[in-house]
């Protein structure tokens, strides 16, 4: 079959929509991470705000609920100056059986330049970027379990400015890998800075060993996935879990693969510690482990606004 | 009307003809094959420099109708079955009403004889509204025309109720068709594997049609009931029918054409083109597949034809509706497969002729003598086709209401081999290419 193009770079090689991270040249995630590197000061200033994105209209379509994820995208348009539109779908047309291309195009009709998109399926945002007009560009912000690309990106952002290298690197991510877009766009974005090991650490109902396939380690026990790790990534445990038979129960997974401050011994004494959020403590983290001096988790929140203006400005900035 | 098929390469891989030669047909059958000496044709079809074969016989293509009619009428799709030099086609029962009742069989049956475009062959729904509780009246429904009794796309879960339904078939005699597929572990959107993965898509594991095929066979050893494996996808799968083969088990196997040539890297970003039951799996398994098929532990190719509309295919992967139009590709699929495997033309044909014919063994009753085959005094179905030529698919042209394909030459970037000239079906002129 053909050999489709990649539909994340225009014919240039520039980036005009964020999907996945897979398929990212390394030298686009570096000119991310250090846009996001110049926007950091303008959230130091009193008047926190660049035009680079005046007269754009941003239009935040969460087809799957998330008020921190779309918070931070919201701060992150407005302090380019942008104007910001947040469609709350699950009240709006889609409840009233609109097909996701139709609200799509409705929205264009109305002179969108960029969408925000979150859903629950993998593959919608590029099913948008495939029907959307030349000029509009699409973010991701988490499609099903496939990718969540800021997130991914953020996370390279804060390991790189605790561990400046990233060719030196042990990265153990723990949790429920199988159904998490977070743990797909870290390994991919990991894979291409050059991390030589990662991990993938957590019960076989939620690491299946086909994970491999990905470029990672592994590993079932806890205290082989953490040992001398310079970087731990927790994820949240969902509920579902527990519901679909995949799990016993939050306590068995705690004592198994939650992170405590016993496990976090077994790290490298710099280690940092990380997680997407929500955290649930005491049930993938332990309280003090999650307040702790390893722990990054409220700094990656920081990074993460301003990972999502370079985004924005640098699409923004590109043409199909 | 008398009909003269004038100067052809004559192919019947049932009794090995392959020789250049005319075809004379009289009131529905080939009153002579070969040399024809005084024949006063009406009409006669130049067939210089192309190959008059028997007419293709696809054991699995959904006509949408009754209940689909938006996405597909018995016009369009029987048009699209002549189109592609198929004259007899068998369609599963999962129609809406579903087919596990006498009258709309017999309704189904008149309206396909109406249309004179391809025999239609009906399966029954094994059991009442596919639900996989209470059996049909099958011997009702075989009367009415079905030819053998099928659960579509809808796995029996309950164990008990299979044994049973394949019990009862056995008492006639009927043959069961069953996708090998476990309701539990088949649900998910794509074949498990590290394409799935990365993809984010929900895994069907090999597992899925393994244990299906497992539980399946140990119930055909307790029934002896004939069973017809329909669209096996692994290797695993093959393997496990190759054995039952050996040990003697009254089953065969078909595989779709999409299964045959495609793997699950064709997904690409989410084409939801690639959205099929079985899923696409990994390359060794397409190996395996072309392999089976190779040496007859498949028997047959069909097209898995199923039209679906735009709206089904223009949503996010996971949401579309599985299926890809299929008739008008069947010949050309059959002849690329035979001639990426070094295998002859016959073999091509075999798969789609014969072969089929020899799966619905009695059940088509006395046209199991001559369906699938060109043999004089037999039934006049011919499919006249260039082998020499190549086309590209492009679906707008298509005769299908079904536009989905993945061989739509705008992605495949690749030409299909063979093209269908002229299509009769008991002795009518069914297709004609412009």
């Amino acid at each position: 079959m053909l050999s489709k193009r990649n539909p994340q770079l225009n014919k240039h090689g520039e980036l005009i929509h964020l999907l996945s991270i897979e398929g990212l040249p390394r030298a686009v995630i570096e000119q991310i991470l250090d846009t996001a590197g110049s926007f950091l000061s303008v959230n130091d200033r009193e008047v926190k705000k660049v035009p680079l994105l005046r007269g754009k209209s941003v239009f935040n379509l969460f087809f799957e609920n998330s008020t921190r994820t779309r918070t931070t995208f919201e701060i992150a348009a407005k302090r380019l100056s942008a104007d910001v539109i947040n469609l709350d779908i699950a009240r709006s047309s889609t409840a009233k059986g609109e097909t996701l291309l139709d609200t799509v195009a409705n929205l264009s009709a109305m002179h969108a330049d960029m969408f925000v998109v979150r859903h629950s399926e993998s593959g919608a945002p590029h099913l948008i970027a495939q029907h959307c007009a030349p000029h509009v560009h699409v973010v991701n912000a988490g499609d099903g379990r496939h990718a969540h690309p800021t997130q991914g990106l953020l996370d390279m952002y804060t390991i790189r400015h605790f561990k400046q290298d990233f060719r030196n690197l042990t990265v153990a991510i723990v949790g429920d890998i199988v159904h998490s877009r977070v743990a797909r766009s870290d390994i991919h974005a990991l894979n291409i800075l050059g991390v030589p090991e990662i991990r993938a650490v957590g019960p076989k109902t939620l690491v299946p060993g086909d994970l491999r396939d990905m470029g990672v380690r592994v590993c079932h026990d806890m205290a082989e996935g953490v040992k001398d790790a310079d970087v731990i990534i927790m994820l949240r445990l969902q509920n579902e879990r527990m519901n679909g038979g995949m799990l016993p129960s939050s306590g068995e997974f705690f004592k198994h693969f939650g992170l405590t401050p016993d496990k976090l011994r077994l790290a490298k004494p710099d280690a940092i510690v990380m997680h997407p959020g929500p955290i649930n403590r005491g049930v993938e983290i332990a309280s003090e482990v999650a307040d702790g001096k390893s722990s990054v988790i409220l700094p990656q929140v920081t990074f993460g606004i301003a990972v999502r203006m370079a985004v924005m400005a640098i699409l923004a900035g590109n043409e199909a | 009307m008398k009909i003269l098929i004038k100067g052809g390469r004559l192919i019947d891989p049932a009794s090995n003809l392959d020789r250049i030669g005319d075809v004379a047909i009289a009131n529905g059958r080939i009153v002579h094959l070969g040399d024809v000496g005084d024949f006063h044709a009406e009409r006669m079809v130049d067939a210089t420099g192309l190959i008059v074969a028997p007419g293709l016989v696809d054991l699995c293509a959904r006509l949408r109708e009754p209940g689909h009619e938006h996405e597909g009428l018995l016009e369009s799709e029987l048009a699209a079955a002549a189109a592609g030099g198929v004259t007899s086609l068998v369609c599963p029962p999962d129609t809406d009403p579903v087919l596990d009742e006498p009258g709309l069989v017999e309704m189904l049956k008149f309206r396909a004889r109406k249309l004179s475009r391809c025999r239609l062959f009906p399966l029954g729904a094994l059991t009442r509204q596919l639900s996989g509780a209470a059996l049909t009246e099958m011997a009702e429904l075989t009367e009415a025309g079905c030819i053998g009794f099928s659960q579509a796309e809808v796995p029996i879960k309950d164990t008990l109720v299979l044994s049973r339904a394949l019990q009862y078939a056995a008492t006639y005699g009927y043959t069961v068709w069953l996708r090998p597929m476990d309701a539990y572990l088949g649900g998910g959107v794509a074949a498990s594997g590290a394409v799935a993965t990365r993809l984010g898509l929900s895994g069907v594991p090999v597992s899925a049609e393994t244990v299906a095929l497992h539980t399946i066979f140990e119930l055909v050893r307790a029934t002896g009931a004939r069973v017809h494996l329909c669209r096996l996808s692994s290797a695993a799968g093959v393997e496990l029918v190759r054995a039952a083969k050996k040990e003697g088990l009254p089953v065969t196997a078909d595989v779709s054409i999409n299964s045959l040539h495609l793997s699950d890297v064709d997904i690409g970003y989410f084409d939801s083109a690639m959205r099929l039951t079985p899923p696409l799996r990994q390359g060794r398994d397409r190996d395996a597949l072309r392999a089976g098929l190779a040496d007859g532990t498949l028997d047959a190719l069909v097209s898995d034809h199923m039209p679906v509309t735009t709206d089904e295919k223009a949503v996010p992967f996971a949401e579309a509706t599985p299926g890809a139009t299929g008739l008008e590709l069947l010949l050309s699929l059959a002849m690329r497969w035979a001639q990426d495997s070094g295998l002859p033309l016959q073999r091509a044909l075999a798969v789609v002729t014969a072969e089929p014919v020899r799966v619905l063994g009695s059940a088509l009753g006395s046209l199991s003598a001559s369906a699938g085959r060109l043999v004089e005094g037999g039934v006049a179905d011919v499919c006249v086709f260039d082998a020499g030529a190549s086309w590209a698919v492009m679906p707008e042209r298509l005769a299908s209401q079904g536009k989905h394909t993945p061989f739509a030459f705008a992605s495949s970037g690749f030409e299909l081999p063979a093209r269908v000239r002229c299509t009769l079906v008991a002795g009518h002129i069914a297709f004609e290419a412009q």
